[in-house]
């Protein structure tokens, strides 16, 4: 690198920060913010709170209200906990139907795979709102389902799925499904068949061999793949608001309820911050992994 | 891989595919019903497309939608480039994890923190320095920005980081400047990376809903905002319509993709199925 650097000094520290300053500006600065807002007390104002410094009775205003309020409210405990619970079981589902799918693509001839995994990426590259929304279709009352086992006489009234927790969990498995079958099968291809084909040799049955040399080899993909689902579906707000009933509590609908319906700027910062709490360590694993992949870990 | 997968195997991927791709089958064929009753079979129409491209609220969020994108796309490929390059190509320096921190971290916050922590720094500078005045679409082009950024990142970089380095050390030592060996030796070779960067990043912004809820003001509604008022308190015929085109076009874009990608293996006949297993 000696040439470049005497050549073209300055290049390189453009190209480090052009970028960083950016996502410091737009990334890294908005959660000070976010946290600083948190601390403040709420008012009847624009912004609806009252600024840290300058108030008479004292000279720093900051108060950590809003956080003792989420800890003492029953209502954010358990849209944490809900959220938490809907995210994990959702993943697990996520993992049981992609992991199928995934082996099999690594399986396919080589041909096939890259049809297989072109119908895999295809739907995301359709709207994310649209996905969600054709399950309103399919689970409401008069939707296709209903519809369906009315005529065929297998029930007598419509069965409620919609605005319920199922539909919730419908739409985040069917939505983010692809997201655990790509890392999946980025580690599955990897496997060397003549390694399974030794294991069978020496006599393992089919399940040993899976769960003790393809799990093991897989677990990069399936740790990649559960993060991929887990941490966005906690902080959902589309699918609990568009499939979800008026109980079904999530924390990205709390905090966006906070923040537009109650114009409850200070605490729908707390929520993001105690949310953002939560999602450290997962987040810190998977830059991690990140970093690896990108060849940087070395 | 000799051994394809078995049948229960087969049978499982079917189940699977059925799964992902039945609920927008159902999209495309309501879109021609005739009923305003979404699932009530009455006939066959495209009355819905009709109505769809005289809803002046769709037609012109479409077009604020597509300004975005663009917009964003392109600014996310320049910053992402420099991103993948700096963390890839350039050594060890001085916060180098903080950068692959800041780059990585916006593709797993949740959407609606990103959303907040931009609007209240809009709201902060607004205050402060007086600009940005008021929110539109200025904003929302800076959010998709910084988010899409992160995901072109990933892309280039993984095309980088395959990249032989000895070719542009080489054009260097046959005197180009770091530019033109970037513009003459490098970009070539990354180039698909590149468009497939923007290409991810106009989806993304295209179908943005939070974080554009939080950062937009009044003038600048994107047509995901429209499209979800409108199904919030129900299905809509028009939104079915508006679906069917969304997946013919994205059908369209897949079809040309696998046969760019079928030719380029007949191309490289001998070694196509080592070319298609590396990918």
């Amino acid at each position: 690198m000696t040439g470049p650097r005497a050549r073209w000094p300055w290049g390189r520290w453009l190209v480090i920060g052009i970028p960083a300053v950016w996502l410091t500006l737009f990334f890294l600065l908005p959660f000070g913010i976010v946290l600083k807002i948190s601390l403040s007390e709420a008012a009847v104002a624009i912004p609806p709170f009252q600024p840290w410094f300058g108030m008479e009775d004292r000279w720093l205003n900051a108060t950590l209200a809003n956080f003792r309020f989420l800890l003492t409210d029953n209502l954010y405990v358990a849209a944490y906990l809900s959220s938490l619970k809907i995210a994990a079981i959702s993943t697990v589902v996520c993992l049981l139907l992609g992991f199928p799918l995934a082996l099999g693509i690594a399986r396919a001839s080589p041909q096939w795979q890259a049809v297989l995994l072109l119908l895999v990426i295809v739907p995301s590259w359709t709207s994310f709102l649209i996905r969600v929304y054709a399950w309103m279709g399919i689970l409401g009352n008069t939707g296709v389902i209903n519809t369906l086992m009315l005529g065929l006489g297998l029930i007598d009234r419509p069965l409620v799925m919609l605005r319920t927790d199922f539909a919730v969990y419908v739409g985040i498995v069917y939505a983010y499904l692809p997201f655990m079958v790509l890392p999946l099968y980025a580690t599955l291809v990897r496997i060397e068949p003549a390694l399974l084909e030794a294991a069978a040799d020496l006599g393992a049955g089919p399940a040993t061999v899976f769960l003790r040399i393809v799990l093991p080899l897989a677990a990069g993909g399936i740790l990649a793949g559960c993060m991929l689902v887990f941490v966005p579906a906690l902080g959902e707000f589309v699918i609990p608001e568009l499939l979800g009933g008026a109980d079904t509590l999530m924390i990205g609908k709390v905090l966006w309820q906070e923040f537009f319906n109650n114009r409850a700027w200070p605490l729908a910062s707390a929520v993001a911050v105690v949310l953002l709490a939560l999602l450290l360590a997962p987040l810190w694993l998977f830059h991690h992994q990140q970093a690896r992949s990108m060849g940087m870990g070395r | 891989m000799i051994r394809g997968p078995s049948p229960a195997l087969r049978a499982a991927m079917v189940a699977v595919l059925v799964f992902l791709y039945a609920p927008m089958l159902l999209l495309v064929i309501y879109s021609f019903n005739d009923s305003r009753l979404v699932t009530v079979w009455a006939g066959f129409s495209t009355r819905w497309y009709g109505e769809l491209f005289r809803d002046q609220q769709m037609m012109s969020a479409l077009w604020v939608s597509l300004r975005v994108a663009v917009m964003a796309a392109s600014a996310a490929v320049v910053l992402g480039t420099l991103a993948a390059i700096a963390l890839t190509r350039l050594g060890a320096f001085r916060g180098r994890s903080v950068l692959g921190m800041l780059v990585t971290a916006p593709l797993l916050i949740p959407e609606v923190i990103t959303g907040l922590s931009l609007l209240l720094l809009f709201v902060a500078m607004g205050q402060l320095v007086g600009w940005p005045a008021e929110r539109g679409m200025l904003t929302v082009w800076i959010a998709h920005v910084t988010f899409a950024t992160a995901f072109v990142t990933v892309v280039v970089a993984a095309r980088l980081a395959q990249f032989d380095r000895a070719l542009y050390e080489a054009a260097l030592d046959l005197g180009a400047t770091p530019f033109k060996a970037f513009t003459q030796v490098v970009l070539p070779v990354i180039a698909p990376a590149l468009v497939a960067g923007w290409l991810l990043a106009f989806t993304l912004s295209l179908d943005d809903l939070v974080i554009a809820s939080f950062t937009s003001g009044p003038g600048a509604t994107t047509l995901p905002m429209v499209v979800f008022s409108s199904v919030r308190l129900g299905v809509s015929p028009k939104v079915n319509a508006l679906a069917t085109l969304l997946i013919a076009f994205v059908l369209l874009a897949a079809l040309v993709s696998w046969w760019l990608l079928r030719r380029r293996s007949v191309a490289s006949a001998p070694s196509s199925a080592g070319d298609m297993s590396r990918r």
